[in-house]
């Protein structure tokens, strides 16, 4: 080892004392990572709370619950909390904590920077979530906006004041991703410690550097399209109006030309995550480094090509019919290399199912049923019928839960040791998974059922072929809404729990990389001196060849 | 409180449904799993395409997922497995690059050939335009002049507000059934020109294999062509505001003959009441305020 825990030692009494100087003004990297993933959390379960509103109101066909216009409002909110609070700030948490550590350096590159982009966030979700909040709590007001996360026009300025309200919320979190990703450039392009070429990065450091860059890109165009939407609204202009000369369908097109990268921002830094992990529990090195590293590059710049596969009902000309399916079929290409990689990875290893590994394992299986899914509905005549219906519903909480959030949760589960210096209980873990795992199933697969047989999505009640499948579901999304109890304390109890078992420097016997060579926890200033790098501590980037 | 325990005893009438609801009854096809093959050509070359695709997917799954299961099994620690040091093979990942390559031009093919029939609209016998409006749909058979409204008929409208306390079950066609039917001939070519009034729809019919979005300002064609007589319905499939939910479309397809008496009846209707030029006018009218 470069290092001696010793040196170290004095770190651990330079952390800034009181909660306002340590958190309010925090630059620490690891403490900037917890507040993220700390938010995260508390908007997973709020943005869940919502999905129990929607879950319950769809339970049994007739309106049992709520007002139609509230259940927009909370398929709204829904979407919104959990694509803007919850995965993203999750990946971003672990990003703050983990690259550092990855690269060998002491922080973040802008550390000051840093703290201004996790600070603007609850900022954000506050102005958000304000106009829902004051007509739940004090019937001030209509309400949150209810014309879908992605905000169509003309429906979207049918709202009220909360358009407004959104829009500088989403402003805010553009601004707040941009100053993140520009930190992870820069951090990750700077910050690495002699000998981390950028071919022996570890696969997750490389899968945010890309992510990173999608974000720069595409955030600024989400910022203009809603920005129209805002002076549509309030100052008259006719961006979107066919009255004015304006054109609905052109916002689509921005709004999905930023939207299809977001949705590959939420699930790159997940393929970074499960390719850290098999390898670990497999003790063999990653299949195929190199092509895991250019699929995901070949990912993100189709992403920049396939935008308009989210309208292909719209009445786009032929020709852009078939180009935006052949695009988008491809996808399938560099997505498949990375499936069968894993599987190879696994192949003539020597595997143990830890936590970690059982929700990485998941992801692999669940995100491909996302992916088969996402495959047919590129198919244009076939999503013809699949458009707008509950098999793009089940569609894309296959890729988002079971493919974004489980490997959060793999993540967590993975380094949590690392960051507490403590083994989390694992029985109650393996419990944690296996009650999600099957929960997720009878919540999500049965929306494909509903969607083949003709259910649209967004409606807040349904003839009665469709009950029985709906109350599956139901029922499915109340368990697995009930067992991410168990993961918050599950987490609590490994930051709290003094009684847990110590967790070794090296925590899991088949990891490596630069994380694992420092103490459990980990130094407040992880590497303040460079270390010395040998290929044997290198992650599953240990490429010999 | 009362209505969760509407809702709660509910499970309990549900369940009891579910035992009974496989054989016999007719009326409703419940726990349906996949997508209708439809009532027209288009459609039914949509369900072969989507049974294709599928059937490909199931096999790829089969064999990736069969290939992890018999790693997890066999290459397992507790059963004495040492891992290897190998980490990549060129020729295993060129051909995992082909294969894929090849099997998505083989979906490509037919599935650019169904585009191209469902795009060509050309010869249409009939047309007629689609107007979507918050929350029904506006009719009007181009040729002949003929125009109404349709929306949600009045059984299903009582049954589904909030609290109403009558039950869905006992509502033929609930939320599927209209005032007025859209009337079309079998065996003719029927062209629709879709747009709307307020905000953007979608008018989906799953029998007839696609859905057409409705927007304000822009109009957009597709084509039908039904071989047998019947009744099929469909819903809004974009969301449209408070009442999406509330607007669904019911096509009645009558042999050729019965629509040309059906349609002179409604001309005979018509003559008797406004022009029909004046149609979008009321509508519009009282979709504006919603706007604001």
């Amino acid at each position: 080892m470069a290092h001696d825990a010793s040196t170290h030692h004095d770190d651990h009494d330079h952390k800034p004392h009181g909660f306002v100087n340590r958190w309010l003004y925090a630059t620490n990297h690891k403490d900037i990572g917890t507040m993220y993933l700390v938010f995260s959390l508390v908007m997973f379960f709020l943005g869940g709370l919502m999905a129990m509103v929607i879950r319950g109101e769809l339970m049994f066909p007739g309106l049992q619950l709520i007002e139609p216009e509230f259940f927009n409002q909370m398929t709204t909110m829904h979407a919104l909390v959990m694509i803007f609070g919850a995965v993203m700030p999750a990946f971003v948490g672990l990003a703050n904590w983990m690259i550092p550590m990855m690269v060998g350096a002491p922080d973040m590159a802008l550390p000051r920077m840093n703290n201004w982009s996790f600070w603007i966030m609850p900022f954000a979700f506050t102005t958000l979530l304000l106009p829902l909040a004051l007509k739940v709590f004090f019937d001030i007001g209509g309400g949150g906006p209810a014309g879908g996360w992605t905000l169509y026009p003309p429906l979207s300025l049918q709202g009220g004041d909360s358009v407004a309200f959104t829009i500088f919320a989403v402003h805010m979190m553009g601004i707040s991703s941009i100053m993140g990703a520009i930190n992870i450039i820069a951090t990750i392009l700077n910050m690495r410690a002699p000998g981390m070429d950028l071919l022996k990065m570890p696969v997750f450091v490389w899968s945010w550097l890309i992510t990173a860059f999608l974000l720069i890109a595409v955030m600024p165009v989400l910022a203009g399209a809603v920005t129209m939407l805002l002076t549509d609204k309030f100052f008259g202009t006719t961006f979107f109006s066919a009255t004015g000369g304006g054109d609905p369908v052109m916002f689509q097109h921005i709004f999905w030309f930023f939207g299809h990268p977001e949705v590959y921002i939420m699930i790159l830094p997940a393929f970074g995550i499960v390719s850290e992990i098999i390898p670990t529990f497999s003790r063999k090195p990653l299949f195929g480094y190199k092509a895991m590293v250019y699929a995901i590059a070949s990912i993100a710049f189709l992403s920049f090509i396939v935008w308009a596969h989210h309208m292909f009902t719209v009445g786009m000309p032929l020709g852009g019919e078939l180009f935006f399916m052949y695009a988008t079929m491809l996808i399938a290409v560099p997505t498949g290399i990375k499936v069968f990689n894993w599987v190879f990875t696994m192949w003539k290893g020597s595997m143990t199912f830890e936590t970690p590994m059982l929700f990485a394992l998941a992801f692999v299986i669940l995100f491909s049923i996302g992916g088969f899914s996402g495959l047919m509905l590129a198919i244009v005549p076939a999503d013809f019928q699949y458009h707008d219906t509950y098999f793009v519903v089940a569609h894309f909480h296959y890729v988002l839960v079971t493919g974004a959030i489980f490997s959060v949760m793999a993540a967590v589960y993975y380094w949590l040791p690392k960051w507490t210096g403590r083994m989390y209980n694992e029985r109650l873990g393996k419990i944690h998974f296996w009650a999600s795992a099957i929960s997720v199933n009878v919540l999500f697969f049965p929306q494909h059922f509903l969607g083949l047989a003709g259910m649209p999505r967004r409606i807040p009640d349904y003839n009665v072929a469709f009950a029985d499948w709906n109350l599956v579901s139901s029922l499915g999304g109340f368990a697995f809404g009930l067992t991410q109890l168990l993961f918050a304390y599950i987490v609590w109890d490994c930051s709290r729990n003094k009684s847990l078992a110590k967790a070794t420097d090296q925590v899991w016997e088949g990891a490596h990389g630069l994380e694992w060579t420092l103490s459990s926890p980990p130094p407040y200033h992880s590497f303040t001196t460079p270390p010395v790098i040998t290929d044997s501590m290198l992650a599953h980037g240990n490429v010999a060849h | 409180m009362k209505q969760i325990g509407m809702g709660l005893s509910r499970i309990g009438i549900a369940t009891a449904a579910m035992a009974f609801s496989l054989p016999g009854m007719a009326a409703v096809d419940r726990w349906k799993l996949n997508m209708t093959p439809g009532v027209t050509d288009v459609s039914q070359q949509v369900y072969d395409l989507h049974m294709i695709v599928l059937w490909i997917c199931v096999v790829i799954g089969v064999l990736v997922f069969g290939a992890m299961g018999v790693a997890m099994f066999r290459f397992r620690k507790s059963r004495g497995a040492i891992a290897e040091k190998w980490a990549h093979n060129d020729k295993a990942e060129l051909v995992l690059t082909i294969i894929p390559v090849l099997i998505l031009i083989s979906m490509a093919w037919p599935a650019t050939k169904v585009l191209i029939e469902m795009a060509d609209t050309r010869d249409a016998e009939m047309t007629i335009e689609v107007t979507g409006y918050q929350w029904k749909w506006g009719y009007r058979y181009v040729d002949s002049g003929v125009s109404f409204i349709s929306s949600l008929a009045r059984d299903s409208d009582d049954t589904r507000q909030l609290g109403s306390g009558l039950d869905p079950h006992s509502v033929k066609n609930y939320l599927l059934d209209v005032d007025r039917p859209l009337v079309i001939p079998a065996d003719t070519k029927v062209r629709f020109v879709i747009t709307a009034g307020d905000v953007i729809h979608s008018w989906w019919v799953p029998a007839l294999g696609w859905k057409q979005d409705a927007i304000p300002g822009i109009i957009n064609d597709q084509w039908t062509l039904v071989k047998e007589p019947g009744i099929y319905r469909g819903q809004c499939a974009e969301l449209c505001g408070k009442d999406h939910g509330f607007m669904p479309i019911v096509v009645e397809v009558k042999p050729k003959a019965e629509f040309e008496q059906w349609l002179a009846a409604q001309q005979g209707a018509n003559a008797g009441a406004e022009p029909v030029a004046t149609l979008a006018e009321p509508v519009a009218a009282e979709a504006a305020p919603s706007q604001g």
